[in-house]
């Protein structure tokens, strides 16, 4: 990608532009190529969850206009298109068209940092995790726009709902992304995903993913993710078979359709962003003889990671809000907390690595095991005080659940 | 004082008059002018959500001045903090006081007279110790430059390095009552909010 600026940087210098203007059409157009990766990945991203969804529930989807149905959504792209643009009367308009655009530019901003391949990264900065921590609460600003601005009282409520949820997952998802920030020593994705190499008599395999050094980390990060891209089990705030819709409600047309481009690719890169931290990114077999195979790598794991978001949507009950806001409070919070400070323990204690290693290990696998231990007893209880309560005394002691009179 | 802006003015002229400008002026300029509106927008709008708004937009321009003085770090933090947390927070806060949300608020009240004193003052203090303040002429003598703040001027990566082992050695103190009062804050909004029975 640098040699690519580079080139284009040369080319514009040839035609007889000053520095400055040339190196500023070359970092244009390299954001511009960059960003509109985006919208083209989301019609593959759209397309991947209606087959995956139509075959879990026994349909084909989507196979009539183009090869595997896969312009089905260039269709549906124009008809939105058409539309008409409703305005709701007494709605805020700045705000009101400002909201789907934020939302957009918010996600799209996540490509700049994304590592595809060795060296392949449009800024590699200095602060990228922090970075991508930041641009979420863009995402909250423009939820709490749209409800506010649609005049209407239900996507108020919406909006309050959506920041409400959220805050609470960013905290344990950006204590989670501390993890390999810690180990590593820094915040550079691109060294992040170098650092996660495993070199065997010289030869790098590229599995020393850090999912196998901190497992617990790995799992904190992807389930406050679901929370965060606002999927199943966590999609409560837009419960598409109950409710008419969340914070959105007002919205039509284009601006409709961008706040679902924005769910859509939030999704996929909060994967991207779990495979580079705990997946090994780009990293693989024979990644330093051929690197073009990064990229093979990198976008095998992010859509696995997107095919199994859609297999968790297909088959996963929600949560209530209540279960949601204590999760995040009372199980996951503690947990990343007791996590990060085991390991700054165990990095300053244990002078050999391997040694560090098998601590960090230790006490992720050992944190789980004791959390799913105290969950599982603690849905039991609930069970029997449920069953207590409502149901009749031959269900006690049985596994059989309470399924109402 | 006025006499020491007006050399400054004279100064700017006559150092941009001839040449054309950088881009980091041009950024510059297109950064500066709208987060002074936006200020100015966060005083003047008739609705609270407005004001809230104008307030983002100008936290978002002045973070867009940190990263074009080459402070990544604190544009970030500036963006995550102040947008992320602290504008949420003012918004929210104005979405549930009712009657606030809608309908036109006057941006004056009776303190307006004092806040205009209190601010021309603040501006008269911060422009007199700009044009005060003997700036280095370029880069070479920003880092040979006495005042000390710039002596040792360290970039990239170590920026980060360096602010964590400052926060725990010589800002240990503030560090730790800052981490403090903030669980102070938790606890009294736990105090407040819990069930009275």
């Amino acid at each position: 990608m640098e040699q690519w600026s580079e080139s284009l940087f040369n080319l514009l210098g040839g035609l007889g532009l000053p520095q400055e203007v040339s190196t500023i059409i070359a970092l244009a157009v390299g954001a511009l190529v960059l960003a509109s990766v985006a919208p083209v990945l989301a019609l593959v991203l759209i397309w991947i969850t209606r087959k995956v969804i139509s075959r879990m529930q026994d349909r084909i989807g989507p196979n009539r206009i183009g090869p595997f149905g896969l312009l089905q959504t260039v269709a549906d792209a124009l008809k939105l298109l058409s539309k008409e643009d409703i305005r709701p009367a007494n709605a805020d308009f700045l705000s009101y068209a400002l909201a789907p655009i934020l939302s957009v530019f918010g996600v799209i901003l996540t490509v700049a940092v994304v590592a595809i391949a060795p060296g392949w990264i449009g800024a590699d900065l200095n602060i990228g995790v922090l970075y991508l921590v930041a641009l979420g609460s863009i995402g909250i600003m423009a939820a709490l726009m749209a409800g506010w601005s649609s005049n209407n009282k239900y996507a108020l409520l919406a909006g309050f709902r959506v920041v409400a949820q959220l805050l609470s997952y960013e905290i344990p998802m950006v204590l989670a992304m501390l993890g390999p920030v810690l180990w590593v020593g820094s915040m550079r994705l691109g060294l992040i995903t170098e650092a996660q190499s495993l070199n065997i008599f010289g030869f790098n395999l590229g599995l020393g993913w850090f999912v196998i050094l901190m497992p617990g980390m790995a799992l904190i990060y992807l389930i406050s993710a679901l929370a965060e891209s606002e999927q199943t089990p966590f999609d409560l705030l837009e419960a598409e078979s109950e409710l008419i819709a969340g914070f959105h409600i007002e919205y039509s047309g284009m601006k409709f359709a961008m706040f679902f481009l924005a769910q859509f690719l939030n999704t996929f890169f909060l994967g991207a962003i779990g495979v580079m931290l705990f997946f090994g990114g780009w990293q693989g077999p024979f990644v330093d003889q051929l690197p073009i195979l990064g990229v093979f790598y990198f976008l095998i794991k992010a859509f696995a990671f997107y095919v199994l978001v859609m297999w968790i949507k297909g088959t996963f009950p929600r949560v209530r809000v209540d279960q949601m806001m204590s999760f995040a409070w009372k199980v996951l919070v503690p947990l990343v907390l007791s996590l990060i400070l085991w390991q700054m323990l165990a990095m300053k204690l244990f002078g050999p690595v391997w040694l560090q290693y098998v601590a960090v290990l230790a006490g992720n696998v050992i944190a789980i095991g004791i959390v799913v231990n105290v969950l599982t007893s603690h849905f039991k209880q609930e069970q029997v005080r449920t069953k207590r309560a409502f149901g009749p005394k031959s269900l006690i002691g049985t596994m059989q659940p309470y399924a109402g009179d | 004082m006025i006499e020491q802006l007006n050399q400054l003015i004279e100064q700017l002229l006559i150092q941009t008059a001839p040449t054309v400008p950088s881009i980091q002026q041009v950024v510059f300029v297109m950064l500066a002018i709208p987060a002074a509106v936006a200020a100015l927008m966060v005083v003047l709008a008739r609705n609270l959500f407005h004001s809230a708004l104008a307030l983002v937009g100008t936290l978002f321009a002045v973070a867009g001045i940190y990263a074009l003085l080459e402070a990544e770090f604190l544009a970030v933090s500036q963006i995550l903090v102040y947008v992320g947390a602290i504008s949420t927070l003012i918004t929210f806060a104005i979405m549930l006081t009712r009657g606030m949300m809608y309908g036109a608020t006057s941006p004056l009240n009776r303190q307006a007279g004092t806040a205009i004193m209190i601010m021309g003052l603040l501006f008269a203090v911060l422009s007199g110790l700009v044009a005060s303040m003997p700036w280095p002429e370029n880069l070479v003598a920003l880092e040979t430059f006495s005042w000390g703040i710039f002596s040792n001027r360290i970039t990239g990566e170590a920026i980060i390095a360096s602010l964590g082992q400052k926060f725990l050695t010589t800002y240990l103190v503030p560090f730790e009552l800052m981490a403090v009062l903030l669980l102070v804050a938790l606890a009294g909004a736990i105090l407040l909010a819990r069930d009275r029975q």
